[in-house]
């Protein structure tokens, strides 16, 4: 089954689509929409500095993502402004990626690939990986959903109870940092953030706790990444475009319902 | 004799190199109702957030009683607006409760009809209730309030103190509490703390209110919580036996 560069492509993106969206929730209760962006560009200079040392690209992913998760945090006990230190981050590492592997050089580096996704670039051994990333992510997230919550509504009443706020955020970013890393071939870095953020934007209009809003997001970004690849295949356009398309669509329905529930 | 539930010794506390707390030496027993008052800026919030493990000190010691329960209600909460939250599952963070116990809770807190409502629907003083009920729900050794009645109109307040009152009076939980609201807390509490970034004095709620420096702080006839005040620096932070700081040589 997995022959068909297709199926394997849509077997990889369900994986994906689980994780993302209750990820991007967290993103949206913390009022870290930017963070996420900050992550996936960063991913291109982790990216670029992996090719250079030979590591697997998405190791280089992952130790970049927390190197920036713990930089931001630094700056934050600093007393910098979030928003100022996520948008130098997110640019700069960019940046200086693209600047490393303009001498890399191209033959050896699918550039668009890693940017915009690829649906024909996943391998069997890449569905391996991404479900097994989002197995692990899955697992986490259900086993720290109660602390990420907590510390996500107040960090003053999770220390109160006896949690660290900080630690429960360092873990959410390495879990980001992962589903970043296995989704990057599908979705590109440019726009992997669409994927974290607007299914849960969407699916927020539909929900009454925080649980069913990361089931609803889950069940759109599923819809989008199916459908997204689905238009990717017979347009022939870039995957991750086309997905992320699809879930904006998704959202001008899903705020179109709420508009209609509320005037009723 | 009672237990001590949190002991601080020799306390200071410092952000970006600018003193916040200086030698706070504080001790709250398991059958106390202690008020901290003091201006504005005088180092009341962030010293409760010491106590809790929010703020890391500079100096000193907090000392706590082994598996301490804290039932802590915030000054405010920021949720944010795209986190749909009913007030059960609010109570129900980090620990599961079950719908009775939940509603036991609420009930307590005087809110027993806003359990399926969403945390942002709630008016200020059920929002109020609803985080006391959350402090309440695993029977806590103490409770630690910071200044929970802001936002909420003069009979409002009294309401809320006269249930800390009455909570305290059912579970025998200690209560350490921030105000501004003096003429209503004084007469609630059995010792009152005058703080600004050191304990400048403490005692019975008498006894604090016929210190002079205390009188410094809110005026000779506390007429309200908006008394105005110039503090001075010209004492120590020696304290007599009643909690009266000695006056400078």
């Amino acid at each position: 089954m997995l022959d068909d560069f297709f199926v394997r492509a849509v077997v990889a993106g369900i994986g994906i689509a689980l994780v993302a969206a209750p990820l991007g929730c967290f993103l949206i209760w913390r009022g870290m929409s930017f963070f996420g962006d900050t992550i996936a560009h960063a991913a291109i200079l982790g990216i670029a500095l992996s090719f250079l040392s030979n590591i697997s690209t998405q190791i280089g992913i992952v130790i970049m993502a927390i190197l920036m998760a713990v930089i931001v945090e630094y700056f934050k006990d600093k007393g910098q402004a979030q928003d100022t230190s996520l948008g130098v981050l997110s640019h700069s590492s960019l940046a200086i990626g693209l600047v490393i592997i303009s001498f890399i050089g191209p033959m050896q580096f699918e550039l668009t690939a890693y940017l915009l996704g690829d649906i024909l670039a996943v391998t069997r051994f890449d569905v391996m990986v991404i479900w097994a990333g989002a197995a692990l992510i899955f697992g986490c997230l259900i086993w720290r959903w109660q602390a990420f919550l907590t510390s996500t509504v107040s960090a003053e009443l999770a220390h109160a109870s006896g949690l660290s706020p900080k630690r429960e955020h360092l873990f959410l970013t390495i879990l980001l940092a992962i589903m970043i890393a296995i989704s990057i071939k599908l979705v590109g870095v440019l726009l992997i953030a669409g994927l974290l953020i607007i299914p849960a934007a969407a699916a927020r209009f539909l929900s009454s706790t925080a649980e069913s809003m990361a089931c609803i997001a889950s069940i759109l970004a599923l819809i989008a990444v199916t459908a997204g690849m689905q238009m990717s295949l017979m347009l022939d356009s870039p995957a991750g475009p086309s997905i992320i398309s699809c879930i904006v669509v998704l959202f001008i329905v899903s705020s179109i319902i709420n508009a209609l529930r509320r005037r009723a | 004799m009672s237990t001590p539930l949190i002991q601080t010794k020799n306390l200071s506390l410092s952000v970006a190199g600018q003193a916040i707390l200086d030698n706070i030496n504080f001790t709250i027993s398991s059958d106390e109702i202690v008020t901290i008052v003091g201006p504005n800026g005088a180092g009341k919030s962030s010293f409760l957030r010491a106590l809790i493990g929010v703020q890391k000190i500079t100096a000193g010691q907090i000392i706590t009683k082994k598996n301490l329960n804290i039932g802590y209600v915030p000054q405010s909460l920021n949720l944010n607006r795209h986190l749909p939250l009913t007030v059960m599952r609010f109570l129900s963070l980090p620990k599961r409760h079950s719908k009775s116990k939940s509603a036991e809770a609420l009930g307590k807190a005087g809110v027993p009809d806003i359990a399926n409502k969403q945390m942002a629907d709630l008016s200020g003083g059920q929002f109020q209730r609803a985080l006391l009920a959350r402090a309440l729900i695993e029977s806590p050794d103490i409770l630690i309030l910071d200044e929970a009645t802001a936002g909420l109109d003069q009979p409002g307040i009294a309401r809320f103190y006269q249930l800390i009152a009455d909570v305290r009076k059912q579970s025998g939980c200690a209560v350490l509490m921030v105000s501004h609201e003096l003429n209503i807390v004084m007469g609630a509490s059995d010792r009152v703390i005058c703080l600004n970034q050191h304990i400048c004095c403490q005692g019975t709620p008498d006894l604090v209110a016929s210190n002079p420096e205390y009188r410094a702080l809110f005026g000779v006839s506390i007429p309200s919580e908006l008394a105005l005040y110039t503090h001075e620096h010209d004492h120590n932070h020696e304290h007599d036996d009643t909690g009266a700081c000695l006056p400078n040589d």
